[in-house]
């Protein structure tokens, strides 16, 4: 273009391609990252703590992180008004803060009705450090095991009939909060039960059997662990099963659906018609012969 | 030599002369010589219809109904409209064991061992929405365009009876399945049912063959969605089609078009290949929706089940508003001699749907008795040009809107993170303020355009040049209208003079003013015509344009020095065009 | 009908000519532009260039042969695809994550289709005649003689049918086709019983909008899972969605009492949910304060609004919220509505603890369950 009217390197511009710019950019940040990558100190914890180590790393943490909300031995905070800061951690168990500290929860960014899910801060030994000092502080329910929730062992029919169980049984607990498809459901006040799509089976577990926020708790007398395991076998085949008739549009219901057939649907077809009724393109020519 | 005549047969109709065989002239004549169809083929094969995009959407509810059939058709062949029990084997895991009807069962069987069954169910489900979708679609631009007017005023009727029996269709439809999502549904309309006073206990048993849910719903629904709607849906359409063939289509304003012709396209060939490739283009387009897009999946909510439920329990979309007002009602109820009044539920649910839809139905004759227009009117006319009935239809849009809105509370609430309450409250408020602010906006928006229609009849349109004169003042260059675009904005009927009181003493023919009730009504009528005409810019009248004219003339004079020299812009002088003229910007 | 492309029409004397509007006084006033005419039709390029002819011809050709292929491409998706490989999704073939079969026999159909429509569009617009005809409009209205020759043949046959002359006849047969109403609206009354019939004669248990199998000692046991509750399953903060064991009950042949019908009836107004909260923060209504055990409150399940199913619990405000509409009920103060358009609270089950220590009902339910009713009495008590 005529405006670019440096002399400089007006000869080799012409010879090279308008993208070289971009690819040279690209080559810059990956190569950058690579090295980083690869020389920047790794932040691995020691593996294999005992017991106790791994209660005082976790008091260390959570004096630094927690105990502002928490109070200095997780006692709770209450502020002038006699509102909570945060509330009593004595008794919440392990599975809580696996939960909320894994899921990003904790720590908030400030007190409230709902805690959404954040960025996690912590890495898993962290957040194992920091349930294992809550922990000790009264006893509370444990981090489940992997077997808790896992169908391994099991025949093929009696996964089958796990599932099939597990779907009638988050029929009638869970989806009247979070939704058939499990994507969520208003709460009162702004309060929201979170869709479940992205959740591990360990916090989905956790998050029953320790009831985060205003969510009911699902102890094991309520639902049992195996309830509990066929509760997420159920939501972990909802994810492995195709979308059968397409794209799921949310998952919300009909409303979404109504907003596609409106804007899809009618729109196209509106857009059909004006295409149908325009104008073709017009001829300046004359036909020779008379026309009828 | 003569040739005896007399034994042969005289009452042929054509001579025996030698023809090349032609199969369809051969069948049509057999067919001709039974029922006669020359005659009324000769009149309508050319008929003729005006051309304009906004005259198509009436079809995309014509042929969403024809897919509507064709795929509700095949859905009949595997549906099982039955309420038995039966404990579910088939072929989605997820289910297998599960207690659940046969209608939910066979529709199962639909979505997972029938190939097509899915698509066909969806295809059948994204039509319906665009049926009823393109009905208001259809519906707000012919009463925006005025096409409700004497003599169609009975279409509308039939169209409005169209929108709600489909409604209705919908509504049946989506509930066969009986799923958890839908089930809810027929659960909350039997509470609708049971809160009429005196007779709402017996509908509820009489509807449900006995107490919530019983067995015989689902059948009841099936046959009035597959035979009592449709049949009827038929004969209004047929009815629908046959008025607008009758009265011919209306028309936009414009060159070689008047009240007493039509302008356009003959049927056969041209119209027919539109509208016909119309059809292919519906019913593709809700293929196409049905093969992408997901829609109502049954396998995920589940048979109904009355202890279970899903959060976001809304019905289909044209069932929104209804569902709106239920949820901002506040929470009355009467308790009068030992029996309860369901205002909460009575009164947004029953009362105000009927209040709405009666209102939709007579329209056209509450805008003819404030008009008092008992001409026929073939010609549209643009909304603007019509600022208080445009004001109106915007208002109740509004009204609708607000309650869609409520009936979509909690999925705004999570999807904007706002508090479900404070929707509730806002809309309760909003229901009331808000279509009187669309009105007034809408009313003065009107006239704005109408003023600017006039500004640019009077003094041309503006073309985007401004001239800096002599003594430093600025000035922007018109130029005139083409006369096919002059004549459309010119071309509109002037409204009524409605200034002033009515009259109190008799009028012109000696008729005395009415008394008492219809002295009242009269009062209102006067009111209502002052708010529909008062504010109205009129079209400008031949003397004006006169005088626009000679004000042009007179600044073109005040230009004539600066003719001829290439300085850019004076070209638009306002006197020529400027097509075939050098411009810079053509280099 | 007259065809041309000159288009000025003489406005007739005493017509609706548009070339004019009315006054206020309804006189013919003329409008201030003339209407110019038809416009002078301009040629397209398919009309006057036989190359631009041809090639539109091809272009709508090729779309019509796509269609033959969509067509074809259907029968083999048709063929090649399964939609559900007998379960667990795991042999369904897929496209993206979606159905392949739904898919591919949707688009295929609509490229079938939508080639067709298209091609015929394009067949209209480029290579049909497009010069704009014009055909003359009738008023709707029937001449003055046609109306004239009805009426004159109407008043005919009812003059010679004699019906004006005897108005006995005539208002005897209309009595008759009045009341001829009477069958068809009789015949529908057996489309069902009415409360007081099924009430009287409890066809199952818990028959009759004011009752339901809830009764003295019957056990809460969890839905779905069928099992009893003891008081020391639950937790503070814990929500059960329970049923009562009738739900689940076999008899002595292992057949379950309730099926079918009786059963979705019973669970329509007999499902509940069980909450336990701190006993301090229990608020009971009067005379209700041994309805709860140690915090553990048990609650009807369907919205006194229009009937939905509630599970939605926060368990540190003690707010039951309906999914519906919106109800909101505190479950800490007799469930009283504190948001929403349900009139009247939730109805209690008053629970006792058996002598095995689970959680049984001390009676019915003490008022109707779910939506109002115009006969719901809410000064009377129907428990029995």
């Amino acid at each position: 273009m005529r405006f670019l009217n440096r002399s400089a390197g007006r000869l080799s511009r012409h010879r090279r391609r308008p993208v070289a710019g971009l690819l040279l950019l690209m080559l810059g940040l990956v190569l950058t990252g690579s090295l980083y990558a690869a020389f920047a100190p790794s932040s691995q914890a020691d593996s294999a703590q005992s017991d106790e180590e791994l209660v005082e790393q976790g008091r260390k943490l959570f004096l630094v992180g927690c105990s502002f909300c928490h109070g200095q031995n997780g006692e709770g905070v209450l502020t002038e008004d006699g509102n909570q800061l945060g509330p009593t951690l004595a008794g919440v168990g392990a599975a809580a803060v696996d939960f909320q500290v894994g899921t990003g929860r904790m720590p908030a960014a400030q007190p409230g009705a709902q805690n959404p899910t954040k960025p996690v801060t912590y890495t898993q030994d962290e957040i194992d450090a920091l349930a294992a000092y809550v922990a000790s502080l009264a006893p509370g329910p444990a981090v489940p095991d992997p077997e808790d929730y896992s169908l391994a062992g099991l025949s093929e029919k009696e996964r089958e009939e796990a599932v099939s169980r597990g779907g009638q049984i988050f029929l009638t607990n869970c989806t009247a909060c979070h939704n058939f498809a499990g994507k969520g459901g208003a709460m009162p006040h702004g309060g929201q039960a979170p869709s479940l799509s992205d959740t591990s089976a360990r916090h989905i577990y956790e998050a029953m059997l320790t009831g985060p926020g205003q969510m009911p708790t699902f102890s094991d007398g309520n639902l049992t662990p195996e309830e509990k395991r066929d509760v997420i076998a159920y939501l972990y085949s909802l994810r492995e099963q195709p979308e059968y008739g397409g794209f799921d549009l949310g998952g919300m219901g009909p409303v979404s659906e109504g907003l596609f057939a409106w804007v899809v649907g009618i729109g196209s077809l509106v857009g059909f018609a004006i295409w149908i009724a325009a104008h073709t393109a017009r001829s300046s020519k004359k036909k020779e012969e008379a026309s009828a | 030599m003569s040739i005896d005549t007399s034994k042969v047969a005289s009452t042929n109709t054509t001579a025996a002369t030698a023809k090349k065989p032609n199969p369809v002239g051969a069948a049509a004549e057999w067919a001709d010589d039974r029922l006669g169809l020359a005659t009324l083929a000769k009149k309508n094969l050319r008929k003729v219809f005006p051309d304009h995009w906004s005259f198509m959407l009436g079809e995309i509810a014509l042929w969403s109904f024809v897919v509507l059939l064709l795929s509700g058709v095949f859905l009949t062949l595997w549906f099982t409209p039955s309420m038995g029990e039966t404990t579910y084997q088939g072929s989605y895991a997820q289910l297998r064991g599960v207690g659940m009807s046969e209608a939910f069962a066979s529709t199962l069987k639909l979505s997972f061992d029938v190939r097509g069954g899915l698509l066909m169910r969806q295809v059948h489900h994204w039509s319906a929405m665009l049926f009823v979708a393109a009905m208001m679609v259809h519906l707000l631009r012919v009463f925006f365009t005025g096409a409700h007017r004497k003599p169609r005023e009975l279409n509308w009727v039939v169209g409005a009876l169209l929108l709600l029996l489909g409604t209705l269709e919908g509504f049946t439809g989506y509930s066969l399945p009986d799923d958890l999502l839908s089930g809810t549904g027929i659960r909350a309309a039997d509470g609708f049912v049971k809160s009429q006073p005196v007779i709402g206990t017996y509908m509820s048993f009489l509807l449900f063959g006995g107490e919530f849910p019983g067995d015989q719903i689902i059948p009841r629904l099936y046959i009035i969605h597959v035979l009592l709607i449709p049949g009827l849906l038929l004969a209004l359409i047929s009815a629908h089609m046959v008025l607008l063939v009758y009265h011919k289509h209306t028309q936009w304003p414009g060159p070689g078009r008047t009240e007493q012709n039509v302008v356009g396209f003959p049927m056969l060939p041209v119209y027919a290949a539109k509208a016909g490739g119309f059809f292919f283009c519906v019913f593709g387009v809700s293929a196409l929706m049905g093969g992408l897009l997901s829609i109502n999946p049954i396998w995920k909510y589940g048979p109904y089940d009355p202890s279970k439920v899903t959060a976001g329990s809304q019905p289909d979309w044209y069932m929104g508003w209804p569902d709106g007002a239920l949820r901002i009602m506040p929470n009355i109820e009467g308790h009068f001699w030992h029996h309860t009044w369901s205002w909460n539920v009575f009164l947004p649910i029953i009362v105000l749907p009927m209040l709405l839809f009666t209102i939709v139905l007579v329209l056209p004759f509450i805008e003819a008795w404030i008009t008092g227009d008992k001409r026929d009117h073939h010609l549209l006319q643009r909304p603007r040009n019509a600022p208080g009935r445009t004001a109106t239809m915007v208002a109740l849009m509004t009204l609708y809107a607000v309650f869609w809105i409520a009936g979509g509370n909690d999925i705004i609430a999570i999807r904007l993170h706002l508090s479900i309450n404070q929707i509730t409250y806002f809309n309760r408020a909003a229901v009331f303020v808000l279509p009187v602010v669309a009105y007034l906006i809408t009313k003065r928006w009107c006239i704005s355009l109408q003023r600017k229609d006039r500004d640019d009849l009077l003094h041309g349109y503006e073309t985007g040049i401004i001239m800096r004169s002599p003594e430093g003042g600025y000035s922007e260059r018109h130029l005139p209208l083409s006369t096919g675009r002059a004549f459309r904005l010119a071309s509109r009927d002037r409204d009524p003079d409605v200034f002033g009181e009515l009259p109190a003493g008799p009028d012109a023919n000696g008729v005395e003013p009415p008394s008492g009730i219809g002295s009242r009504l009269a009062g209102v009528r006067h009111r209502l015509r002052k708010m529909m005409y008062a504010d109205n810019i009129q079209p400008p009248t031949i003397d004006e344009l006169e005088q626009g004219h000679h004000h042009a003339e007179h600044e073109h004079e005040l230009q004539v020095p600066m003719e001829g020299h290439a300085a850019d812009g004076h070209q638009f002088d306002g006197h020529h065009l400027v097509e075939g003229e050098k411009l810079r910007a053509d280099d | 009908m007259t065809e041309g492309h000159d288009g000025h029409l003489p406005g007739l004397p005493g017509d609706d000519s548009h070339n004019g509007s009315h006054d206020g006084h309804g006189e013919l006033v003329p409008g201030p532009i003339a209407d110019p005419g038809l416009p002078e039709h301009v040629w397209r390029p398919t009309d006057v260039d036989p190359k631009a002819e041809k090639r539109a011809e091809r272009q709508i050709a090729t779309l019509f042969g796509l269609s033959t292929v969509c067509v074809v491409l259907f029968v083999v998706s048709y063929i090649v695809f399964d939609v559900n490989g007998g379960g667990g999704g795991a042999t369904v073939r897929t496209v993206g994550g979606l159905g392949a079969s739904n898919v591919a026999l949707g688009v295929t159909l609509a490229g079938a289709l939508l080639f067709i429509g298209i091609g015929l569009i394009q067949w209209a617009r480029k290579l049909m005649g497009d010069h704009e005809i014009v055909e003359m409009r009738h008023p709707a209205r029937s001449s003055d003689e046609d109306r004239e020759e009805t009426l004159r043949v109407l008043a005919l046959g009812a003059d010679e049918s004699g019906i004006a002359r005897r108005p006995l006849v005539r208002n005897s047969l209309l009595g008759a086709v009045g009341v001829l109403i009477a069958p068809a609206v009789i015949m529908l009354k057996d489309l069902g019983p009415t409360n007081r019939d099924v009430t009287d004669s409890q066809p199952y248990i818990g028959a009759g909008l004011e009752h339901t199998v809830w009764e003295k000692g019957v056990r809460v046991v969890r839905d779905v899972v069928g099992t009893p509750i003891r008081t020391g399953d639950l937790e503070i903060g814990d929500l059960i969605n329970a049923e009562p064991e009738t739900i689940f009950e076999v008899d002595e042949n292992g057949d379950p009492l309730l099926e079918g019908v009786p059963l979705q009836i019973a669970k329509s107004k007999a499902a509940v949910v069980v909450v336990r909260m701190d006993p301090d923060e229990n608020n009971p209504a009067p005379g209700r304060e041994n309805w709860a055990v140690d915090g553990i409150l048990c609650y009807s399940k369907i919205c006194t609004h229009v009937g939905c199913p509630i599970s939605l619990y926060e368990k540190k405000t003690h707010h039951l919220l309906c999914p519906c509409h919106q109800s909101t009920f505190d479950l800490a103060d007799a469930a009283k509505v504190v948001f929403g358009p349900a009139a009247r609270p939730l109805p209690q089950l008053p629970l006792m603890v058996d002598a095995d220590g689970y959680l049984v009902a001390q009676s019915d339910f003490k008022e109707p369950v779910g939506p109002s009713y115009w006969e719901r009495d809410s000064q009377q008590s129907t428990s029995k």
